[in-house]
Order: C-alpha cells, then structure tokens, then sequence
C-alpha cells in the first residue's frame, strides 16, 4: 500500500487563490485616495468601480494595503468626497 | 429595477492581483463574479487576464479556472460543458456550474473565431464574455481585427488604415438566444445582462468595451470617463440580442430615443493618445469623418434607420 | 463478446467498454470509422458519453483536455494532418498533466496528398509529452486502449496517452477479436478520480503563468512521470493477463529472442510482417529473432540495453525519417544501447506513405544489413522511374517562358 505522503510525480501549474497573490500591490501607488467623511452620499459607485476590489462595501472603506492607485474612484465620486494625495516617499 | 445595493459583497475576484492600475478586464471580471455567482467555471484565453490573475503558485480568482490556449476558447467550453454532463449523470455534481469563458479581442475576433464559431454552432451551454481592449495588449499593444480606424497600434505606426469587424453581429448570425455588448461606466447594465445569460442555455455572447490605459494612452484615472464616452459618441453602442430581437441599452437607448444628444466622436478621440498621431495628420479630419460615417452605418445596421436628431 | 470488425471499429468499442464519458473528434482519413462508430453507439444507446463534433483537431484536442480536467473520461482519434493541427494542444495536455487516451491511425503527411500508412504523423509528436504506443494487430489494439486508461490515470504517470495503428492495415481490415464487456474492464480499470480538476467546491487555477523559478520543475515532473510509467506498463500488462489471459508484450515483445544472433526491431504492423520473414529465415538456418517496440514513449531503454546485449547484429526498421538525420527508432536505438552493447546496428526505411512491404523484402533486407552489404541507412524499397527524374533542365523551363516572352514584348 502506497503511503499518501508519498510524492506522486505530479507538479503542474496549479495554483491556489489568496489575496494579495501580487504582494502588498499598495506599494505601487504614486497617489493615495483619502476619502472625506463628511461628503459621502455611501452611493457605493466608488465601491462599484474600484478595480481591484479594495473598497467595501459597507462603510466604502479603502484598503491600502492592495489600492494601487489608479484614481477611478476619484474621478467617479459624484460629490468630490475622494482626492488623490501624492505619498510621501518613505 | 435593480441597484447596487442589490449586488453581492462577496468578491471572487481578489484584491492584490497582478493587473495594472485601472485595469477594465479586472473590474469586468468583478461585476461579472458577482452576476454569476461561485458555482461556475471560469475558462481564460490567453490574454492579458492570464497575467493579471497571478503566478504560480497563487491566484486572485476564487473559482475553479482553467487557462487555455489562444484558439480554444469555444473548444474549451464545449469540453467542460460535456464534462459537467457526465459528472451530472454520474451524480457527482448536484447543480450544473455556469461555464464561463473569458477572452479578449485577440482570443475572439481573429485567432479564436473558429472555435467560438464553431461552439455556437454546436449549441454549448455557456456564455463568453470578450473583453474588447482593440488591441493586442498583453503582447505590448499591436493590431488586432478589433482595432478601430485611425488607432495607433506598435503595427499600425501610422494609424490603422481599416474599420475593425462587427463580431457581435457575426454571433448574432449564427442565431445563438443571446448576444449584447457591454460599457463598463454602465455596471448595472452589464450585470442584469451577465444575469440574464446565466438563465438562458445556449451560447451567450457578451461583448465588453474595455478601454486598455496603458494601450490606448490615457491616465487610468479615466478609464470609466473613457468608457462611458464611447458609449456617449455612439463609437460603443450598448444593446442586447435575444432570439434575433435588437434592443438598445444604457446610454445607447438614451441617444436613439432622442433623450439625450449624442456627443461627437471627436471628443472621445482627443482622449486617448492612441488617436493623437491620426487627429494631427492631413487625414485628421477624413478619419474623423470616416468614423462618425461608421457610427450612423452602425445604428442604421441594428434599428433599421438613423434618427435625424443623432 | 467475440466479433469480426475492422481495426477503426474495434477501438470504437473498446473505448464504449471502457466507460469513456466525452469523445471530441473530428473526422478525418483513415480515423472516421472509429467516430461514425461511437456516434453510432451513443445514439443507440449503447455507449453512455457526450460526443462533442468539433471544428477541427485543434478544437478536439482542446475539448479532450478541457473535458479530462473536469473529471471526466475522455477519448478522441485522428490522423496524419489532424495530429499535426494537434501540436499546440498536445503540449496542452501532457503539460496540464490529464489522463487521455488517443487513438492515432498512422498516415502520412502531405503534400502530396497521401492517405496511407507510415510513421510519419506519429514520430513528429514526439517530444509533446505524450505516452505512444504501436500496435502490431486487431486484439492488440483493443487491449491497448483498455490498458491504457489504466496507464495514464495512474496517479504517479498523469500523462496522456496515444495508441497508434497503422492505416488500413489494421484500421481497415476486418479481424476477429474479444471485445470485453463493460462489466469485465471493471474488474480491471477502476474509475477515474482525478487529482485536481475543475470543481467549484475545490477553486484552483490551472494553467497559471509559471516563472524560470518553478517551471523546471513541472518539466521535471513530466519526466518523472515517464519514468514512473514504465513500471505502471509493465504491471498493466501483467494484470490485464491475469484478468483476460491475453499478453501482447509490455514496453517491447520479443519473437524467437532467447537464442537469436540476429534481431530486426520494429513498430506496428510492420513487426507482424518481420515475424513471417524471422520465421523464414530460421528455416534457412540463419538465427533470427524479432525485438518488437511497443512504447515509443517512454523509450524501452532498459529492456533494449538487456536484450540487444550479445547479440551479431540488429537491423531497425522505421517507417519515418527524421531529414537530415535517419530513421527516428533507429537513432532512439543507438542511442539507448550506447556504451552499453557493442552490437552492429543498421536502419531500414521502408513503407513510406503505405508502400507495401512484404516479408520477403524484410528477410532479404535484413540478411544484407546483418552482413554489412549495405549502408547504415537505406530506402529500402526505392525504385526509381522515368516519371521520378527531374532535369535542371526541366526546372529551368518557367526561365525559358520568360525570357520568350520578353522576346515577344
């Protein structure tokens, strides 16, 4: 009887899902969203939009850790609540 | 009616992946997940969204996903769908997964239409979705039968000299119980329509426009203003085909209707560096022309005449 | 069950008592009869799969995969052109490692156009991956294709798996032969239970992009794979008799080898024509022996190193050419027993694009090898005619068409 920890000669291409298979991809932003508060209408079209799905939701929170940046949720926000701030360098 | 409070959380398309900024084929893989929910099996033509999805050994889809190769789109899907058959018949699988196929412009217009064709033909139960960047973008942005009149592409050095082909109207040939095309500024639209093909069996054909920022030359801040402005100039008309019956959708409907005033094709030009080159020329104006010309021969293809208001 | 069918026929059936699930082919000459018959049986209801009638053999070798790395069992056939319209998809499914069994009906490649037999077709795949194996008879060829859903499915080989016939010969002659019933492969084949598949309950990605730092490695693994399927052979082989009482060799099969000086070495039919010409030759003395390869791939090496050992001299025939070198099992040949027998070898090339060859020719080729009266490597059943010489003269006619044409202008 083969053991099941037994190494079948079979390593192929498949690979498993997890966020943040590119890394932190939060790093590559040149420009950071910052949301106003006080000016979102929650009309979750930034939610809608973001690319990446790094916004949720509930409460359209912004995760920095994968946002990349892009801006669409910027220019989309129908009542100017997001800006794009450049990063600092670190 | 349904809003976007409506959509799923759930997100089968994972955060941190490794497509571009602004990256269309990644949002339209969003709504799309969210239409169809995590009972599907996603079939990926080579394309740029080989890439975006990661490397092994990791995945920003949490669906079963098979790549395949360039030609195999509508081969792929007709593979699975049988496979999902027998395992059905065999009662390994309670409820039939949604077969998804997903290409770009490259994968379905030219190197993959005899494989779509022919999966057509044969009546598989599935749906593909193109994303349509009118380019070769993986490859570094070259011409594809996609490529509007007047783009630059890395082979069209001087601006593509032809009009891109109708494939849609090609799908709608082949007599399949659903075809429409896709914006993606018009989310809501493209999910009822994913959700719409999810309950029809037979081929389904969905075309998304999807505006390439790095490809087409543009910052990706505006890769919804980009879209959203296709649809605005009639350069993207927005419809749905069911069982040969033509109806506009989104702001397409809104321009036929008369209800809001379409925008000239220039405008969407000026905003994309791909048009730059063309626009300067001595043949600016006649490929301008030429293009507006396209849009009336469009409409007048799918509702018969072209309103005078357009 | 005991009939009397054509060689196309019988790998139909053998695929129906295998409890093949989806069959994706195209047609094309001389492979349709073996899909006229699954359709056939399908639509009788004898055969429980999905026959997928594809667009073309790329799209067949696509649905073969696409359907394998669902969890089903899948089957196809072709030939000649609709193997090499393949090549892409070949890659495909050994390199995404699914278990499929493929009938191949050995054509030649145009042009010209050419329907019949020889290697050609199969030899050029050779560095796909996949597990080739020739058959040199009808119930060999049924038997075949049963063991191989055995071979390819287990978990330690996961290649797939292409079960060549020679055109016409086998495809198309009519023998008697045991097809077993679905009841009795049971016993045999197990069903097939992927180790990955495309499931929703269990979501990978397959096919991923694979950088320089790990795809050495699936590579490898595909060579692994190979190395592992010799034994898996060797024990499909063995219990395949234990279960039908039928053996046709494993990775090779010998004919009269125990006291042979003499070896010819072949693939497909062409081995049960040199099993005549051995006998021949055995009653005029000279001691013969046949040294059959089954599995091209994986290469018989072992076997070969152990059985050409000792041996006067050893004449292979192939029924390809790789140009610009020699025939493509000869070379495997020298190549396998190098540093290992010292042993004259010479190669044959005969029945290119279904050139009969009779036994007669074997045996007097062979005698002429063994004793070093001809070449290394000889066509040996070339003839040339009047209509086969072409002039410098004749090529420079179109020249001739111009320059009186201008004279015209």
């Amino acid at each position: 009887m083969k053991e099941d920890s037994e190494e079948v000669g079979y390593m192929t291409s498949v690979s498993r899902p997890v966020k943040g298979c590119a890394g932190d991809t939060g790093e590559w932003r040149v420009f950071r969203p910052v949301k106003d508060e006080e000016k979102c209408n929650n009309c979750l079209l930034c939610w809608i939009f973001c690319p990446e799905a790094t916004i949720s939701k509930d409460g359209q929170e912004i995760d920095y850790q994968y946002c990349k940046g892009c801006g669409i949720c910027a220019v989309e926000c129908p009542t100017g609540a997001i800006t794009m701030v450049k990063e600092e360098k670190q | 009616m349904v809003s976007f409070k409506d959509l799923p959380e759930e997100e089968l398309f994972l955060a941190g992946s490794t497509a571009c900024q602004g990256c269309p084929s990644s949002l339209a893989l969003r709504i799309a997940f969210k239409a169809l929910g995590s009972n599907t099996i996603l079939i990926v033509v080579a394309s740029c969204t080989s890439v975006l999805q990661g490397s092994y050994p990791l995945s920003a889809i949490n669906l079963p996903l098979m790549n395949v190769a360039f030609a195999t789109g509508g081969a792929s899907a007709s593979g699975v769908a049988a496979g999902v058959k027998a395992l059905v018949k065999r009662g390994e699988l309670a409820e039939e997964p949604t077969v998804l196929v997903w290409a770009g412009d490259g994968g379905t217009y030219d190197i993959g239409i005899q494989s779509l064709s022919g999966a057509a033909e044969r009546e598989t139960d599935f749906i593909y979705v193109c994303y349509n960047n009118e380019m070769y973008s993986n490859t570094g942005t070259q011409r594809s039968g996609a490529t509007p009149l007047g783009a630059w592409t890395t082979t069209t050095p001087g601006g593509k000299v032809q009009h891109r082909k109708d494939i849609a109207q090609i799908m709608i040939a082949h007599r399949i119980p659903y075809v429409a095309t896709a914006s993606l500024a018009y989310p809501l639209d493209f999910y009822q329509k994913m959700q719409k093909a999810k309950g029809i069996r037979g081929t389904k054909y969905i075309e998304m426009l999807a505006p390439c920022p790095p490809g087409w030359k543009f910052p990706s801040a505006q890769m919804i203003e980009v879209s959203r402005l296709a649809v605005q100039s009639g350069m993207w008309l927005l419809y749905e085909n069911e069982d040969g019956e033509t109806r506009f959708t989104g702001g397409t409907k809104r321009i036929i209707e008369g209800k809001v005033k379409k925008k000239p094709v220039k405008d969407y030009l000026e905003m994309q560096g791909r048009f730059r080159q063309v626009l300067a020329s001595p043949e600016g104006q006649e490929a301008e022309d030429l293009l507006e010309e396209q849009v009336s021969d469009s409409i007048r293809r799918l509702h018969g005449w072209v309103p005078e208001y357009i | 069950m005991r009939v009397l069918e054509t060689g196309n026929h019988l790998i139909a059936l053998a695929a129906e008592a295998s409890r093949v699930e989806v069959v994706p082919a195209y047609p094309i000459t001389p492979q349709t009869q073996i899909i006229e018959k699954v359709a056939e049986l399908i639509d009788e209801g004898r055969m429980n799969a999905e026959y997928i009638p594809v667009e073309s053999e790329h799209s067949a070798c696509a649905a073969l995969v696409s359907a394998s790395l669902t969890g089903a069992r899948a089957f196809s056939a072709t030939s000649a052109h609709g193997l090499a319209y393949m090549h892409e998809m070949l890659h495909y499914a050994a390199g995404i490692r699914v278990p499929v069994v493929m009938a191949n009906v050995n054509r030649a490649l145009g042009p010209g156009w050419n329907i019949w037999c020889d290697h050609q077709d199969s030899i050029s795949q050779r560095d796909t991956g996949w597990i080739q194996v020739y058959v040199a008879g009808h119930q060999e060829a049924v038997d075949t294709l049963i063991q191989g859903f055995r071979i390819t499915e287990d978990h330690s080989v996961l290649l797939p798996l292409m079960v060549n016939l020679d055109a016409f010969v086998l495809s198309h002659t009519y023998m008697d032969a045991e097809v077993p019933s679905r009841e009795d492969v049971d016993r045999y084949l197990p069903p097939y239970k992927p180790l990955w598949k495309l499931d929703p309950r269990l979501p990978v990605t397959h096919g991923s992009v694979v950088y320089p730092a790990d795809f050495s490695e699936t590579r490898e693994s595909m060579q692994l794979g190979h190395k592992n399927a010799r034994e898996v052979i060797r024990e499909a082989a063995r219990e395949f008799e234990d279960v039908f009482g039928r053996r046709h060799g494993d990775l090779v099969e010998g004919y009269l080898l125990d006291d042979a000086e003499y070896l010819v070495m072949a693939m497909g039919s062409l081995s049960a024509e040199s099993r005549v010409a051995i006998d021949r030759l055995r009653e005029s003395g000279v001691k013969a022996g046949l040294l059959r390869v089954r599995f091209f791939r994986p290469f018989p090496t072992e076997e070969l190193r152990t059985l050409c050992r000792d041996r006067a001299s050893i004449m292979v025939i192939d029924r390809d050419v790789s140009y610009g070198m020699e025939g493509a099992l000869f070379s495997e040949v020298k190549a396998a027993l190098y540093g290992h027998a010292d042993v004259p070898v010479r190669n044959l090339i005969v029945g290119i694009g279904g050139r009969d060859v009779t036994y007669e020719l074997i045996a007097d080729m062979a005698q002429k090898a063994w004793n070093g009266e001809i070449g290394d490597v000889t066509w040996g059943d070339s003839h040339t005619t009047e209509s086969h010489r072409v002039t410098r003269e004749m090529l420079c006619e179109f020249d001739r068409l111009f320059e009186s044409e201008k004279e015209v202008r």
